[in-house]
């Protein structure tokens, strides 16, 4: 597989939303406007990249027994670092996301790319493998985060182009299984085949 | 009092699957079939309270004195992994059939971020209730929200197993099949749970 392969293979064909529905927590809970959406793929994307280069580097040195206990306290390490980060640069979008940042341990997106990606290959690979499937999240995130921005305000990125108020619901819960089910009916018709 | 409106906020109101989005995957990953969604609730009721209790109780008497809360998310990672690990052990030893009917969900529930979601929340966020002030949870409190919180998940997951059996016999259009389907039924499922809002 090619460098390049590896980082458009996650943009459609691996998507890691629309496709292999990981880490659906966070796309679903931070999606209410196209910005929040954005910020956690960036966040998400930062960890995934590091964490992919970290795990790819120790994983011919962690015993096999306790190779996922290793991997999450790397991952963990790095959201942690993220978490610092965030509340020093970016207090605000941190204030907003809350509790997903954290909860970026759990994301099974970057479990998975460890296991199934990082550490069978070199560390260059698998920062390429990172950015590829991280810069799908990005795409999914900020697209469900558009559409549910459009239809609950009226607005895009915080530009407001529809006066009067927009369908509330869409900004909450039931907005996002809802625009989420019908993304991916028209991903699976069009993008998938 | 106090008691039932947090186990009524955490049931109904802001549950935590339809509201608030934490524990999607396993969610959607094993509610196919009824049995099967209710051994993983079971299995999310006994791990949530448990692990809520252990990690109330080593932020506030480990990490807090020591200055050491930023490491909340590496320590209660941990200590859920270990806590699963340890639950799965004893009760192969102590309840053969219960680890029978828990057995296999209990190793996905370290990845279940509702587990760690809670176990988060409860130490780091203000919670109202009934009108009263916005205050920490104590550890009753946090014990009593976090086993509601993990009925309100089970109950989600037992009427959404409900609803999916009926959809899988259904004639459901050849992009909607599996998993779209399902996210338009949380959907609407959601829409009807938001009719509980306001009333605590």
């Amino acid at each position: 597989m090619s460098k390049w392969q590896l980082i458009t293979k996650g943009l459609v064909k691996d998507n890691p939303t629309f496709v292999l529905l990981l880490g659906m927590c966070p796309t679903l809970a931070t999606t209410t406007s196209a910005i929040n959406g954005l910020s956690m793929g960036l966040a998400t994307l930062f960890v995934l990249v590091l964490s992919n280069m970290a795990i790819s580097a120790i994983a011919p040195v962690v015993p096999d027994k306790v190779h996922i206990p290793v991997y999450i306290v790397v991952i963990a390490t790095f959201v942690t670092l993220l978490q610092f980060l965030m509340q020093a640069y970016t207090p605000d979008i941190y204030a907003t996301l809350g509790l997903f940042i954290p909860l970026i341990v759990v994301n099974c997106i970057v479990l998975g790319r460890a296991e199934a990606f990082a550490n069978k290959h070199g560390v260059v690979d698998s920062a390429l493998d990172g950015l590829g499937v991280g810069a799908g999240f990005i795409i999914s995130l900020t697209v469900l985060g558009m559409v549910r921005e459009i239809l609950g305000t009226g607005s895009v990125f915080g530009w407001k182009f529809i006066t009067g108020d927009g369908i509330l619901a869409f900004v909450m819960a039931p907005g996002a299984f809802l625009c989420m089910g019908y993304l991916m009916v028209l991903f699976n018709k069009y993008l998938k085949k | 009092m106090e008691y039932l409106f947090i186990i009524i906020s955490a049931i109904f109101v802001n549950n935590i699957m339809l509201a608030q989005f934490l524990g999607t995957c396993p969610f959607i990953g094993v509610s196919n079939k009824l049995s099967t969604a209710t051994g993983m609730s079971m299995a999310v009721c006994f791990v949530m309270t448990l692990a809520t209790l252990v990690t109330y109780l080593l932020n506030k008497y480990l990490l807090l004195p020591l200055g050491l809360d930023f490491l909340q998310t590496i320590a209660f990672i941990l200590v859920i992994a270990a806590l699963v690990q340890m639950v799965e052990i004893v009760l192969k030893k102590v309840s053969p059939s219960l680890y029978q009917a828990l057995g296999i969900y209990l190793p996905l529930i370290t990845t279940n971020c509702a587990v760690l979601g809670v176990a988060i929340n409860v130490v780091t966020k203000q919670f109202t209730f009934g009108g009263g002030p916005a205050h920490m949870l104590n550890l009753g409190e946090a014990v009593v929200y976090s086993f509601a919180t993990a009925l309100g998940y089970g109950l989600a997951m037992v009427i959404f197993a409900g609803l999916r059996e009926h959809l899988a016999l259904n004639d459901v259009p050849e992009d909607f099949k599996g998993v779209p389907i399902a996210f338009i039924t949380i959907g609407i499922l959601a829409l009807a749970f938001m009719g509980f809002s306001g009333i605590v």
